[in-house]
């Protein structure tokens, strides 16, 4: 019996969800006193996968063919089952990240699994029962789920888990898995990404504007508070419906939800859609001019004040304890 | 072509979220309910696709009468035919499963879902269904485009976007970017009443999982407010009191 964590990278390197994902199954190791296995399927070096050891696992299953250098949704499902079934693995743990969403339900379904998807916490467990916590109706609510099934996938929400340091040494094993023709009939034809951006999901900070901004012009602004706190960049729906800025940029409700440790709201109202999307993070600071806008009510900071005044002295505000 | 759009009926955007039965369960009191937002996606796109290729657009959905209204407003936006399959939408697995059975039966060419929905948030339809029906699944699409038998898909990934070629029959979640919410029309509205609605019995599925409890999130202290003029005090609680800079 084993605990099987599937580790993704981004164009080779692991990123802060690997790590998390890593010390999310060292704890449940501990918990259930079963061996903990990290997958790694793609180009990523043997330096990247000696950083695994950083969180407790002591043990790197490295699948690195040709057919899987880059990510291709049912050959990785099948991989992370097949090596699953190898180990005898019970539980597997992986990030419920864009792609992370893509193979958690065909691994669930292939290993015959119970998923807990978007898990905030580690399970409590009780003989053979399992509880787990995850954020329901869109943060409005916590749900804790059973998980009936002895097999289990559990996809952990990025952000939400802290990875802790708890250093081993690290042993890398070479796989080759075998791959269907048929789960390699999809064919990427490109792939385009903003390399210099912090990505969203995982971000720490995180800078958000809204419509208060009046127009895409105005985002120089915003930007540059991003870069100086190295937060990412989101913005309300109206702001991308407008095409000021990306969908992608697009928090709340019906965008991607996030749970960065500090929110800054910048001309956004705080109607209950967008709120939906960003209520889970742990400290909210708004700017708005307007006092009476409802996302004072469920900010930790607020500044009542015009955002084109406002945010140049903040940025250099920050700027001067950066250097300090 | 044969399109399947898979609908799951929401809650409202702005309904408040409260539960009953000791917080076991959703409280459905005086709740409107729409079609999943990003359903609506699926069914716009679909409805545009069919239009392209003489095909046709199939909605189905796991659930009770209550989500006729919603059903017969997929109908209007321009959906063929109508399938509910009578149960309570249990959790993803069985909802999945549902699908799954009907569309084996009927061969579709594309199925579309929405990326995830706005109540359980699972975004787990799509990669279930990929695999019960063994053919490809993309969970998070930005645009969708059928030339023949083939998709050009972009999918969203961590800082950016993937272009992908995939022969069809292929499972697709649909986010913001594939197609924009259409409105029904009068005409549509009327038309509506006369397609086809078929309610189908439920196949037996295993339970893995289910949720037993709710907790909705304490509420935060009150905001402190820092003047305009001082926003270096801002940046100091930032740092030395909330300690996340
Ligand atoms: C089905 C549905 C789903 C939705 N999903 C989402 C979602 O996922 N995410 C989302 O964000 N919205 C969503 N919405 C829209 C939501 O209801 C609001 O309309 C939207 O969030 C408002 O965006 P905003 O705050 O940028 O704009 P507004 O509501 O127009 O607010 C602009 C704010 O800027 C302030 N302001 C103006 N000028 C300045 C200035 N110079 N300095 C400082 N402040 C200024 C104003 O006081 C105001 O509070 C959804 C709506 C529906 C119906």
């Amino acid at each position: 019996m084993s605990i099987l964590v599937y580790i993704e990278n981004v164009e080779g390197e692991l990123k802060k969800s690997a790590y998390e994902t890593l010390s999310y199954g060292k704890a449940l190791g501990d918990m259930t006193g079963e061996e903990v296995t990290a997958l790694s399927i793609g180009n990523v070096s043997g330096e990247q996968l000696e950083k695994v050891g950083k969180y407790g696992v002591k043990k790197v299953i490295e699948v690195n063919t040709k057919d899987l250098s880059h990510f291709l949704n049912q050959a990785y499902a099948s991989v992370i089952s097949e090596v699953a079934k190898n180990l005898h693995t019970n539980t597997v743990v992986l990030a419920n990240s864009f792609s992370g969403k893509g193979l958690a339900p065909r691994v669930a379904a292939k290993l015959s699994a119970a998923l807990a998807d978007g898990a905030i916490s580690l399970p409590e467990i009780s003989g053979a029962a399992w509880t787990i916590k995850k954020a329901v109706f869109s943060n409005k609510a916590i749900a804790t789920e059973e998980l009936h099934e002895q097999k289990k996938v559990i996809a952990i929400t990025p952000n939400s888990l802290e990875a802790k340091v708890s250093p081993v040494e690290v042993t890398v094993e070479k796989y080759e898995p075998q791959v269907l023709p048929a789960d390699l009939s999809t064919i990427i034809k490109d792939i385009v990404r903003a390399t210099d951006k912090i990505s969203l999901p995982e971000a720490d900070i995180v800078v958000s504007a809204g419509r208060g901004m009046k127009g895409p012009e105005n985002w120089a602004m915003i930007e540059e508070l991003a870069q100086v706190l190295g937060a990412a960049t989101a913005c309300s729906k109206p702001v991308s419906d407008a095409g000021w800025r990306p969908h992608e940029e697009h928090v709340g409700q019906t965008g991607l939800a996030v749970t960065p440790n500090l929110y800054i709201a910048i001309g956004i109202s705080g109607a209950i859609q967008h709120l939906a999307g960003v209520s889970a993070s742990k400290t909210i600071v708004v700017i708005n001019k307007d006092p009476e806008a409802p996302f004072f009510k469920v900010a930790d900071y607020g500044i009542v004040g015009d955002a084109f005044e406002v945010i140049p002295q903040l940025i250099e505000a920050i700027k001067a304890y950066k250097n300090n | 072509m044969k399109i399947l759009v898979c609908l799951s009926n929401v809650p409202d955007t702005t309904s408040k979220i409260t539960f009953t039965d000791n917080n076991t369960s959703f409280n459905s009191a005086g709740v409107q309910y729409i079609i999943n937002p990003y359903d609506e996606i699926a069914l716009s796109r679909a409805v545009e696709l069919a239009a392209e290729a003489q095909g046709t657009v199939t909605v189905i959905h796991v659930g009770e009468s209550s989500s006729d209204a919603t059903i017969r407003k997929a109908l209007a936006v321009g959906a063929d035919d109508a399938v509910r399959i009578d149960s309570v939408a249990r959790d993803a697995w069985f909802v999945a499963n549902q699908i799954a059975h009907y569309a084996k039966a009927h061969a579709f060419d594309l199925i579309l879902t929405g990326r995830e929905s706005i109540d359980y948030n699972g975004a787990q339809v799509q990669g279930f269904l990929g695999e019960l029906l063994e053919i490809p699944s993309i969970s998070i699409a930005k645009k969708l485009d059928i030339n023949s038998m083939e998709a050009s898909v972009e999918r969203e990934i961590e800082g950016g976007k993937e272009v992908m070629i995939v022969s069809l029959p292929i499972v697709v979640g649909t986010a913001e970017g594939v197609a924009e919410p259409k409105i029904p029309n009068m005409r549509g509205i009327m038309t509506a009443r006369t397609k086809s609605l078929q309610v189908l019995d439920p196949i037996a599925v295993p339970v893995l999982s289910k949720i037993t409890h709710y907790d909705t999130p304490a509420p935060r202290g009150e905001v402190k407010l820092i003047d305009k003029a001082n926003v270096e005090q801002l940046v100091q609680l930032l740092h030395s009191e909330a300690k996340v800079i």
